[in-house]
């Protein structure tokens, strides 16, 4: 296959779907089977071939649509009429009312338009609309175009002058410049050099780089060949958590489409350059999330992390020259390389481009997949697109960034969602996780779960964070068992700053987020355990009743 | 004990085809682990000198990693999903029932090795959180009467049905 049949492909493959009336996609990702969706799936299928519409009606397995908790969901194009909790039993009666009389069954929609209105779907473009197990689907949205378009019309230095004028920044976490990154990596000797894609999403309440994989796992690889084009990489390695049993299967499958597609191996598209990708199987580590921890446990090893410098971009896996990038970065990357570094650069904000994935969970009413322009407030997304607390409820705080996150209180909701704003009040970007917190819960307790978390994932190899959190630790039990003291909350703040400054790694630096921001904005509930010993969410002291 | 069936060949031919290569060494314990349910002292020897690495290594990266099992699982499996959005949801206030009711403790079996309840940091399904996962069964928006019953089905050797 040479660059030109990509087109030719996307042609045919259009005209395929044309010749259908309507597309039936039901979602299958992770967040809907385990509630029945292969059974809808089939029920579907069946239910075309009753009524003997199949010659108008394509019934196609998707991705995730991103209403989660509305499982299994279905789309029916066109128009994107979604059906929520559909059951093997509704199906009969959607295809009677929408395919075969054209009414759509409306007591099942989802009605909640809010939900879509303020997000802007660039990385999820495909999810939920094409089927990820055909390579020809992805080929249909353009895919792959912008792969060739770099074979035949750029040279590697065009590639990472496009993406440095992006301003696209690393989504992982940290907020590494891309552009600078890449250029870094080319500019090293050494060869080969290597790409690894982190897909291990250690964070717990975090699914947005597992929900992409599981939609669209083209658009993952098609970034990986055009960073390893630009930076000159040969062999890529994807690193994925163990626990996402459905995205692997998914990725290997996309990984020897491609190969038979000539789309990776040893003459891409029948050019010279040359690429390859396997899978690498992480096993539950927070810290391989780390950049250093992440080539350690590539390599085999324990995942910890090591001083820098040097840099993977100079001495990587095996010593070679690697680029370390997240999955959401580069499924960015191909509408970078077509609609060009200027036009992304004008999504979100100027410091802050494009978009940002965000699973929304927590005492919310629309939890979910969302993703939205860099620069949203956090009001729009709790209270707008997330629907607000449960009724009845009180909304108390935000967590974002995951168990390194900052809890943000109420006053700050018109906070701008970007790296620098967030990390201004305490909290982080993170893997974009956004957990809402409600009266329910205890301000104190929570943030001693998030420690008991970062005590666990330590890998034990600095002090401060190894012998810190730990006495971290230790004062939350006191405090939560009725023996806390005063002076405890000093000894917070100062651990924290210490485990903070002191650390090896970015878990360190930032696994007293949560201890110091609720010290910040929620100080009145750890002086009610301490002086009144009582927790107003009724978590806390409980043993003791019981026992 | 390891020779007695064929997943010693299985697993040899594995190690094979990586050349007993250090750096596969995760994917040797991952399918190590597939193919014996957990990983023994027995079975991580094996590997060490199969690989020639001192067994504090392999030791070392068997226990530092939380998907790798080195105790024996019951027959039945509960999992607690402890990520973040189960937490704010209240998964803590399931898995005391279940200690309570069945007379166990989190990461342990009963005394008939019957049960297991094991946590996990997170399996992704936030929006449908509590979940709770009884042998291969995921419950989403879990209570603990609801679970606590598919335990009970479950040990009373109902097959439980997948809704």
């Amino acid at each position: 296959m040479k660059p030109a049949d990509i087109q030719r492909i996307a042609e045919h493959e259009l005209d395929f779907q044309r010749a259908y009336k309507y597309r039936i996609n039901v979602c299958c990702s992770s967040g809907c089977v385990p509630f029945g969706a292969l059974k809808v799936l089939k029920a579907f299928e069946d239910a075309v071939k009753e009524f003997g519409v199949q010659r108008e009606c394509k019934v196609a397995r998707t991705g995730c649509v991103g209403t989660c908790s509305v499982g299994p969901a279905v789309v029916i194009e066109p128009g994107d009429y979604l059906y929520q909790n559909v059951t093997p039993e509704k199906v009969r009666e959607i295809v009677r009312d929408h395919i075969v009389l054209g009414l759509p069954a409306k007591e099942y929609l989802y009605k909640n338009e809010a939900y879509f209105k303020k997000q802007q779907r660039l990385v999820l473009r495909n999810a939920g609309t094409i089927d990820p197990h055909r390579t020809e689907d992805y080929i249909s949205m353009a895919g792959y175009f912008a792969l060739s378009k770099c074979l035949v019309t750029m040279a590697p230095r065009d590639v990472i002058e496009e993406v440095t004028a992006s301003g696209l920044r690393g989504r992982g976490g940290a907020g590494f410049p891309t552009g600078q990154k890449w250029s870094l990596v080319s500019a090293s000797h050494g060869s080969p050099k290597y790409i690894i894609a982190n897909l291990d999403e250690g964070d717990p309440g975090v699914f947005a780089n597992r929900t992409l994989a599981e939609a669209d796992p083209h658009a993952i690889l098609e970034g990986m060949l055009i960073a390893a084009y630009a930076v000159g990489a040969e062999r890529g390695y994807i690193y994925i958590r163990a626990e996402y049993p459905l995205a692997i299967e998914t990725l290997q499958r996309a990984i020897a489409q491609a190969r038979s597609m000539s789309l990776l191996g040893e003459s891409v598209l029948e050019t010279p350059f040359k690429f390859d990708v396997e899978l690498r199987f992480g096993a539950g580590a927070f810290v391989a999330g780390e950049e250093t921890a992440i080539l350690a446990s590539v390599e085999g090893r324990r995942a910890m992390p090591r001083p820098r410098p040097p840099y993977p971009a100079n001495s990587g896996l095996w010593g070679k020259p690697t680029l370390i990038q997240n999955v959401e970065t580069l499924a960015n990357i191909p509408l970078i390389v077509l609609n060009g570094g200027a036009w992304f650069s004008r999504i979100g904000t100027p410091r802050c481009t494009g978009t940002k994935c965000f699973s929304l969970t927590g005492k919310i009413n629309n939890p979910g997949l969302i993703e939205v322009p860099m620069g949203i407030t956090l009001r729009e997304v709790v209270f707008e697109i997330g629907g607000g607390v449960p009724e009845g409820r009180t909304f108390k705080a935000v967590l974002v960034g995951g168990p390194s996150g900052g809890c943000l209180p109420e006053t700050l909701l018109e906070l701008p969602i970007d790296y620098d704003s967030l990390t201004k009040v305490g909290a982080i970007m993170g893997s974009g996780g956004i957990v809402v917190i409600d009266d329910e819960s205890c301000m104190v307790d929570t943030a001693k779960f998030f420690t008991d978390f970062c005590v666990d994932e330590s890998c034990g190899k600095c002090t401060p964070c190894r012998a810190g959190l730990a006495r971290v630790r230790e004062v939350f039990e006191e405090i939560t068992r009725g023996d806390g003291k005063m002076e405890d909350i000093a000894t917070l703040e100062k651990s924290g700053v210490y485990i903070r400054d002191a650390s090896l790694c970015g878990l360190g630096q930032t696994a007293p987020n949560p201890v110091l921001t609720t010290l910040r904005y929620f100080k009145d509930e750890y002086v009610e355990h301490i002086v009144e010993k009582t927790c107003r969410a009724g978590k806390c002291f409980k043993k003791e009743k019981e026992a | 004990m390891l020779k007695d069936d064929n997943r010693y060949e299985i697993l040899e031919n594995f190690m094979k085809k990586h050349e007993y290569e250090e750096s596969a060494l995760l994917e040797i314990l991952h399918k190590a682990q597939e193919l014996y349910g957990y990983l023994d002292k027995e079975l991580l020897m094996h590997i060490s000198q199969s690989l020639s690495l001192p067994s504090s290594h392999v030791f070392g990266v068997a226990t530092f990693y939380s998907f790798f099992k080195l105790k024996e699982p019951g027959e039945h499996v509960v999992t607690a999903c402890l990520g973040t959005a189960c937490y704010v949801k209240g998964v803590d206030e399931i898995m005391q029932a279940i200690e309570r009711q069945f007379n166990l403790k989190r990461g342990g079996s009963t005394a008939d090795g019957k049960l297991s309840l094991l946590v996990t940091r997170c399996i992704g399904a936030c929006a449908m959180a509590p979940n709770i996962v009884v042998d291969e069964e995921v419950i989403g928006k879990a209570t603990k009467e609801i679970v606590t019953e598919k335990i009970k089905l479950a040990l009373g050797g109902v097959k439980v049905e997948t809704s």
